[in-house]
């Protein structure tokens, strides 16, 4: 069903008006059902297998089930995404499992400065130049054709 | 339009879409908008931290020129761009793109972007113009940049906002409508400006998987077409419409086979175990000249694949067992080093799984694989519209002003005594990534580098044409975004299944009917990529009566209303698509569609853009041949 729910663990967002799964998913997949409090994934057939909600989730209540219309049962990948890195448990049908760990970003959450610490250009709006180019180009001068 | 409020929003500059596009767009937008005390507005159908097709990342940089450190030259880059699409290129596009690409690469990594590198510093290449990332969070860290850019300049981001259509006063774009897939509103955006990048299309097509994996397409289903619609729409000469693109990857998951194919030097065979790429060397003479140089173009590649496909060779496979033997023969006297060589490269080659289709990694963890033991089956996904990538669909975009001198009469257009890079033949309305077209190869890093460029040039633009005309037929287009959900008020009570209903269609059973369409008539996987004019025409009359019924689409509430209108966007992109491969009257990439009534290349009569445009004013299509420079020996 590609990503489901899991009952137990999801608290839809503890009753705010938007839960993390339906501010993240890419498709508008994922919805609060307001009875029972819990998120749900309305067209599983329309589901990427991207796994960002799987990656937000506070509570951890959300995995995924791969297509059941061409995978084997049995197996499961589940991501553990931090500040810095990201760990992946991937289990075999057979029962043997993978673990992996790779980083996923080397400045703090939030801090991404726009010009990246380049010199700016010269700011002629009609040059071909971009904000901060030619410094961030890596070349003394922007190429012409 | 029951209790649906309209909110209107005026801006300086309006950038349509959320992806690596459209935060370039927003980043460049944003920095030039500040200094010129004008205003910038996104609005993305998602949220930029995980929109558009790197939502759930990428496992490597594809275009990285290094010309700052003299690895290769921009012209280089052009020449393989011009090879890989049987010479049908924008070369001043290409140019352009690779020449701010290493530039956004380079602000990639100070984001934060952890790019691989080598005891010396520099990027480890998985090919000539490809750099490895660790790139899970490839789109968390260039949004940010975006946003913080935006924060910066006072501009504002609208999310969960689905844009419908242009708004156009005469022959200049004004702005856009659309609607809010969160609360009942309409938004009616006016600007001076209007910047479209709003991806490619999938769905166009059947996928191969049509159960629960109909989702599983490798270029993410929520692309649909809407760049191409709102280009169209606007009455924008549109281009490559005809070229398609049909990556060969892992078979139903649609893992990326770069790493074995690069990093393991892994070879494809078929099931007789012959190297199809050798085998049918010969073949390769008729796509001459670009048959005959390096590298092989991507749809020659896939094209030997499908003869042996075709003859019922199949399945193809991965010689993944067979390239770690190889290694392991590299390194038979030292056993120490090949456990840790492959200890890396399996690390690597799951990586490649993890950071960009985890499908993959959960199918081979299901299938029990281990590469080292067995062979993996490759495929050919279904048809995908992706003008960054190795296909070209786009809009017809007007030279950047410094090359004016260099480039065709036909490559450029003034608007008001001046030239706009990356306009389209609209004034104010401006492309960049899978919107533009003819410049393929871009990927993420070149879409990127596009959207900066084009978001500057937009800034350009509204400094100087400060006038908003006022946008014609607001009142009509509100009416028919609502349409569905009126039909679908007025008639569901008719059936006790109001999914069953003789009044309206809904949404997905009308994408359904259009991928049936497409896929049998105008050369889909069951038609094993192939058409002729018979099928196309055949193809033609479904499409039309498919377009009337559009006017019958109902929808249940504010998603269903978003599927339609997705797929009222996906039929324009399946339209364009068939009356262009009908004009086109030879087969230039045989390994994306083949013209069974004309097998051959005709580079004497089509060696040629083949462009389409529909008219707002009359709603007639009409096509032309344009011209190709040569800007680049």
């Amino acid at each position: 069903m590609p990503s489901y729910v899991i009952m137990e663990k999801c608290d839809g967002c503890k009753g705010q008006d938007k839960t993390a799964c339906m501010y993240i998913c890419p498709n508008d997949l994922m919805v609060l059902d307001k009875e029972q409090m819990k998120g749900y994934n309305r067209d599983p057939w329309m589901c990427w297998e991207c796994y960002n909600c799987v990656k937000i989730c506070p509570q951890q209540a959300i995995d995924v089930r791969g297509y059941a219309d061409f995978m084997p049962m049995g197996a499961s990948v589940v991501p553990l995404r931090g500040s810095e890195d990201i760990m992946w448990t991937v289990k075999f049908r057979n029962g043997s499992v993978k673990r992996f760990k790779f980083p996923i970003r080397t400045t703090p959450e939030g801090s991404a400065q726009p010009l990246g610490g380049f010199p700016e250009g010269a700011g002629d709006l009609d040059a071909p130049e971009l904000m901060t180019e030619p410094a961030s180009t890596g070349a003394a001068t922007l190429p012409r054709l | 339009m029951a209790n649906w409020e309209t909110v209107e929003v005026t801006t300086d500059v309006l950038i349509c879409g959320g992806g690596m596009a459209a935060c370039g767009a927003a980043v460049e937008s944003a920095y030039w908008a500040k200094k010129n005390g004008l205003k910038v507005v996104l609005v993305d159908k998602a949220v930029p931290t995980r929109s558009g097709a790197v939502a759930m990342g990428l496992s490597a940089i594809n275009e990285y020129v290094g010309y700052g450190k003299g690895d290769n030259t921009i012209e280089d880059y052009v020449r393989y761009v011009r090879q890989d699409l049987m010479g049908v290129c924008r070369e001043d596009l290409v140019f352009n793109i690779a020449r701010h690409v290493d530039s956004s690469v380079h602000l990639f990594e100070k984001w934060g972007l952890p790019i691989w590198k080598d005891a010396d510093g520099n990027y480890v290449h998985e090919g000539r113009w490809q750099v490895m990332i660790n790139g899970e969070s490839y789109k968390v860290v260039v949004s940010e940049a975006a946003i913080n850019a935006m924060q910066d300049a006072g501009g504002e981001i609208y999310e969960r906002v689905f844009i419908v259509s242009p708004l156009l006063s005469g022959d200049r774009c004004v702005g856009a409508i659309g609607f809010s897939t969160r609360e009942p509103k309409i938004y009616v955006f006016k600007a001076k400006a209007v910047v479209t990048a709003m991806g490619g299309a999938v769905h166009v097509f059947r996928p191969r998987s049509t159960g629960e994996g109909l989702g599983r397409s490798w270029y993410p289903p929520f692309n649909s077409g809407s760049s191409a619609f709102f280009t169209m729409r606007a009455g924008a000469e549109m281009t490559c419409q005809e070229v398609r693109f049909i990556p060969v990857r892992f078979k139903d998951a649609y893992g990326p086979v770069g790493a074995w194919f690069l990093l393991f030097k892994s070879r494809a065979v078929s099931a007789e175990g012959g190297d199809y790429m050798v085998e049918h060397k010969a073949e390769l003479e008729n796509w001459a000249p670009y048959g005959l140089a390096k590298p092989i173009p991507a749809n020659l590649r896939n094209y030997l694949g499908m003869l042996d496909t075709d003859a019922g060779l199949g399945p193809l496979y991965m010689e993944t067992d067979e390239a770690i033997q190889k290694l392991a023969v590299e390194y038979k006297d030292d056993p120490k080093a090949f456990k840790k060589k492959m200890k890396e490269l399996e690390s690597e080659a799951w990586e490649d799984f993890l950071d960009m289709t985890i499908s993959q990694a959960i199918l081979w963890a299901a299938q029990n694989i281990a590469p080292e033991e067995k062979h993996s089956e490759i495929a050919a996904c279904e048809p995908y519209f992706i003008g960054s990538h190795s296909g070209a669909s786009g809009a017809w975009v007007c030279t950047p002003p410094d090359m004016a001198d260099k480039v065709p009469a036909h490559y450029k257009w003034e608007y008001k005594g001046k030239i706009y890079g990356n306009m389209t033949t609209v004034p104010g309305l401006f492309a960049a990534g899978d919107a533009s077209g003819a410049s393929s190869h871009k990927f993420s890093s070149g879409s990127n580098a596009e959207g900066r460029f084009a978001g500057k040039q937009a800034v350009r633009f509204a400094v100087n044409n400060p006038d908003i005309p006022a946008p014609e037929g607001v009142d009509e287009l509100k009416a028919r975004l609502m349409r569905p959900l009126e039909l679908f008020e007025k008639h569901s009570g008719y059936s006790y299944d109001p999914n069953i209903n003789p009044n309206y269609i809904k949404p997905f059973q009308f994408m359904f009917r259009l991928q049936k369409i497409m896929c049998e008539y105008a050369a889909g996987v069951t038609a094993a990529f192939k058409t002729s004019k018979a099928l196309l025409q055949r193809g033609m009359e479904l499409l039309t009566m498919l377009k009337e019924d559009s006017e019958n689409l109902a929808a249940e509430d504010a998603y269903e209303l978003e599927r339609c209108w997705e797929n009222i966007h996906r039929m324009w992109q399946a339209e364009a698509h068939v009356r262009t491969i009908l004009f086109r009257e030879e087969t230039r990439w045989p390994g994306y569609y083949f013209r069974s009534d004309l097998p051959k290349m005709d580079d004497a009569n089509w060696l040629v853009f083949a462009n389409i445009k529909w008219d707002p004013k009359t709603g007639e299509w009409s096509t032309c041949k344009r011209d190709i420079a040569k800007l680049v020996s």
